[in-house]
């Protein structure tokens, strides 16, 4: 097909959906988007793409998508709603938040999101601007994704770190400096299907096809795993004892890195203690996996150097997430791998950039500590939780729901959500969830597409617009990226055009500030010395400088990380702290340990004889990006049904067979999905795909897109967080059984 | 000009499903029309589960005659994400297979 033109962009969720930073080139013919490539010329993709990209023009002109402001008109969840003008819906908003601010205070408003990706800057921008403390990624259970790990990182190592993929190099894998990992162990997480956090997944395969070996852990046989040195088919939630259990054998065996931990470290000998109770007998007992692999895991992986940890989700989702992460990440340090070539470096927003802030340190570069602290006041768990009260400004989504419901210490009367499909996707103990949204007086749903939650409690809708429809930009991690607006789709807008709207007229002395959403991207890019238009006519990106503070390596030699400028750590002691003095300063166990699942054969075995298997959800697919896509007619029929996949030694004695309907359930409800029974999943355990409704069913109450048949958290908990706030959603060890479906009953309901 | 072809390296195939929709997209095939297709194979041996991924071009792939006609990519091969597939004259395809493990050549018609 011909085309008009080319525009040349960055991919950053709306579309794909993900978390971003592929180059992108967007075919134009007659103001629409024809066809969408990667661009070759960029460093983070290289030309590659995921088919959600691929398939971006049947998103972006879905006949289902919303492409202008609508209100509701009948009762709520009749899906009945009328379109009106962005004035009369801002107007609307602004008069009803307003009231209500008015009335309760502006924290009895909550600001809504999903998982990260591109909403974090713009949604808390709105918030603050708005004077609520209430950001909040409604229905995450412990607030399980990412938080946690990035809380123990900051805590233990003053920064961040991620697998060295040359990523923040322009010359990549051939860049001088750069060295290939020699063992990469991938934990809790499946490069496949997409990009988790700023990290392009297939990177992985890059570096394997280079030479890296794999040490995989997982409950399932991943495509990975199948080409693992060795794979550890661990038992969900028992990773903190495994992270104990290779300690124990590093330092037990001498395998760590002597230099490192004496010039640069602290806590070390109390480690060494703790790590002692973790015998690699004991690990093997509480993981079901074998002594031998354990040694030999631990053996291999600090035997090499350099080696590299890539870590997923389930790290949060493991009971006491935040300590479990703080193990891990005690892994790379104790090893002297990190912020070197090849290892684990530490990963700063590009030119020091902030689109959506990361940190309690960003927080108040943008909005000044004094605010920040002010916010914890009213903050949902600041006041319970010392460690969600230090960092970062997230409201704690378990309690948050409990006092929407309670009303207790104060009422919360309105939600914004905005791209979170929260009945859909993430909030655990979804019928909670509706109930407590189902309160509320106002709600007001940003979102691209109908889902069960604006259907369920939508009072006004704002379409928004995909990534290729808009100005934006990204510094998440590297390279300083600008996002460039192709077409305009009906009347939608970005994200951050309808926040910055709203915030002014909530906060009018934004107004002297930021006229366009150009000024308030030009007054954030200030620290990198450039603007959009620079930025955008020099080719769209640029990596951070060598010798700078987001450029690896071996910073802390430079003293590129600590705000006094001397070598060493951004920790309370300048070192890297296996001892923690912020988690002993929060009342934290300063050194990691591993807790059993809220549920499981050790601590519940009356239930888990009644719900004898293990449940975990949120296996990831390609061509969804949790729960988006599902309408999306290319993609749909790559991955067409929710399905659970069970092991046929546990299939076959329950007569179920591979593609046939069955219900999985607990005391808390059942659901259906299809069986796919395969040798990939753990015997005891069964996976369960998440973020699943079928937009070709009726949104209407109470069907609500058939969420109540196949939505997995219909069986997840609520109220499992971890002793620091963050960390612990059951989403990978919630008990359940499998059974057939019983004629009639189950089959018409 | 040698007859063309795409190898497949199949020891680095995820089972993405890029080549899958880049083909949809690149000749606007409907739902159930595929260029491509990607096949898994999942096997117990010995010591493991085997899982593999192989995708096969179907009779609707043309090996992107309207791209290759002016020195571009085929859409799968631009866009795989493993960069497992290659493009090529069968003639050195088959060289290529000599250095690599688990290789499958295509030549569509
Ligand atoms: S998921 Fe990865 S490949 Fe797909 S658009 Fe996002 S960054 Fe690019
Ligand atoms: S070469 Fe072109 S036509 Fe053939 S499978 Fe690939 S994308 Fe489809
Ligand atoms: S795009 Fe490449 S890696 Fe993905 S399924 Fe196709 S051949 Fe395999």
């Amino acid at each position: 097909m011909g085309h008009d033109k080319i525009v040349t962009s960055t991919a950053w969720s709306p579309g794909p959906g993900c978390h971003g930073g592929c180059g992108v080139k967007l075919f134009v013919q007659d103001d629409k988007v024809v066809r969408v490539e990667g661009d070759e010329q960029h460093p983070f993709s290289n030309g590659r793409a995921c088919p959600r990209l691929l398939a971006m023009t049947q998103y972006m002109y879905h006949p289902d998508r919303i492409t202008y402001p609508l209100k509701r008109v009948g009762e709520r969840g009749t899906g009945k709603f009328e379109r009106i003008t962005w004035d009369e819906a801002l107007d609307a908003i602004e008069e009803k938040l307003g009231r209500i601010r008015d009335e309760h205070g502006p924290e009895a408003v909550l600001f809504c999101q999903g998982t990260g990706r591109d909403i974090g800057g713009p949604i808390s921008f709105l918030a603050y601007s708005y004077g609520s403390p209430n950001w909040v990624q409604l229905g995450l259970g412990g607030h399980s994704c990412y938080t946690p790990r990035l809380g123990a990182m900051m805590a233990t190592q003053g920064d961040y770190a991620v697998l060295d993929a040359a990523q923040f190099s322009e010359l990549r894998y051939d860049d001088p400096e750069y060295e290939l990992p020699k063992v990469i162990v991938i934990w809790g997480q499946n490069p496949m299907p997409g990009c988790p956090d700023g990290f392009f997944g297939h990177w992985i395969v890059d570096c394997m096809k280079r030479g890296s070996k794999l040490i995989v852990i997982d409950p399932r046989w991943t495509w990975f795993a199948s080409r693992a040195e060795q794979f550890l088919q661990i038992r969900p939630g028992t990773d903190g004892a495994l992270a104990l259990g290779l300690i124990h054998v590093i330092i037990k065996e001498h395998l760590y890195d002597k230099a490192f931990v004496e010039a640069w470290t602290e806590g070390f000998d109390e480690l060494k203690a703790r790590a002692a109770e973790y015998t690699p007998e004991r690990v093997a007992e509480i993981t079901w996996l074998p002594q031998d692999a354990i040694i030999a895991a631990a053996r291999l992986y600090a035997g090499a150097k350099p080696a590299a940890i890539h870590w997923g989700v389930p790290i949060d989702m493991n009971p006491e997430g935040s300590t479990v992460a703080q193990a891990i990440s005690h892994l790379w340090c104790l090893t002297g791998n990190l912020d070197v070539p090849g290892g684990n470096i530490i990963a700063r927003p590009s030119h020091g950039v902030t689109t959506y802030p990361f940190s309690t340190q960003e927080m108040h570069e943008l909005y000044g500590e004094e605010f920040v602290k002010r916010l914890n006041e009213k903050r949902i768990g600041a006041n319970e939780y010392a460690m969600v009260r230090n960092f970062r400004g997230w409201a704690q989504p378990d309690l948050t729901v409990q006092q929407m419901l309670s009303g207790e210490p104060y009422p919360i009367k309105a939600c914004w959500i905005q791209t979170s499909n929260i009945l859909g996707g993430q909030a655990v103990d979804v019928r909670l969830h509706h109930e407590a949204l189902k309160k509320m007086e106002f709600v007001v749903v940003a979102d691209l597409f109908h889902n069960p939650t604006s259907m369920a409690v939508a009072d006004i809708i704002l379409p928004v617009a995909s990534f290729a429809e808009k100005e934006s930009f990204r510094s998440w991690w590297a390279p300083l990226q600008v996002i460039a607006p192709a077409v305009q789709v009906g009347e939608c807008r970005s994200d951050w055009e309808i926040n910055l709207e709203l915030a002014k007229r909530f906060n009018p002395e934004l107004k002297k500030r930021y006229e366009t959403v150009k000024d308030l991207i030009n007054d954030r890019m200030k620290v990198a010395g450039t603007s959009y238009d620079e930025l955008k006519q020099a080719g769209g990106w640029v990596m951070p400088e060598r010798g700078s503070a987001s450029r690896p390596y071996r910073r802390y030699e430079k003293g590129l990380l600590r705000p006094d400028g001397k070598p060493g750590f951004r920790t309370p002691s300048g070192k890297v702290e296996f001892y923690s003095r912020s988690y002993a300063e929060w009342g934290l166990d300063p050194l990691p340990y591993f807790s059993e699942p809220p549920a499981s054969e050790v601590r519940t075995p009356e239930q888990y004889e009644k719900y004898p298997l293990i449940m975990v959800t949120g296996r990831r697919s390609s061509v969804y990006f949790h729960s988006e896509h599902r309408m999306i007619p290319w993609l749909r029929e790559c991955d067409p049904d929710p399905i659970v996949e069970i092991h046929p030694s546990v299939a076959k004695p329950l007569g179920i067979e591979n593609g046939e309907w069955v219900c999985i359930e607990n005391d808390q409800g059942r659901i259906k999905r299809k069986a796919v029974v395969t040798p990939i999943v753990h015997p005891k355990v069964v996976s369960v795909p998440h973020g699943w409704w079928l937009p070709e069913q009726a949104g209407q109450e109470p069907k609500l897109f058939g969420i109540w048949d196949v939505n997995c958290n219909v069986l997840t908990p609520t109220g499992t967080q971890s002793k620091s706030g963050y960390g612990g959603g059951a989403y990978k060890t919630t008990l359940v059984k499998v059974a057939k479906l019983r004629e009639g009953r189950d089959r018409n309901g | 000009m040698g007859r063309k072809g795409l190898l497949i390296d199949y020891e680095y195939c995820t089972g993405c499903h890029t080549c899958e929709v880049a083909c949809k997209q690149e000749h606007h095939y409907q739902p159930g029309q595929w260029g491509i297709k990607v096949n898994e194979l999942v096997m117990e041996t010995f010591h493991k589960v085997a899982v593999d991924y192989l995708p096969f071009p179907t009779d609707l792939c043309d090996l992107c005659v309207q791209r290759t006609a002016h020195g571009e990519l085929p859409s799968c091969v631009k866009h795989c994400q493993a960069a497992c597939m290659t493009y090529g004259e069968v003639s050195q395809l088959v060289q290529e297979m000599e250095k690599k493990a688990k290789t499958v050549l295509f030549a569509p018609k």
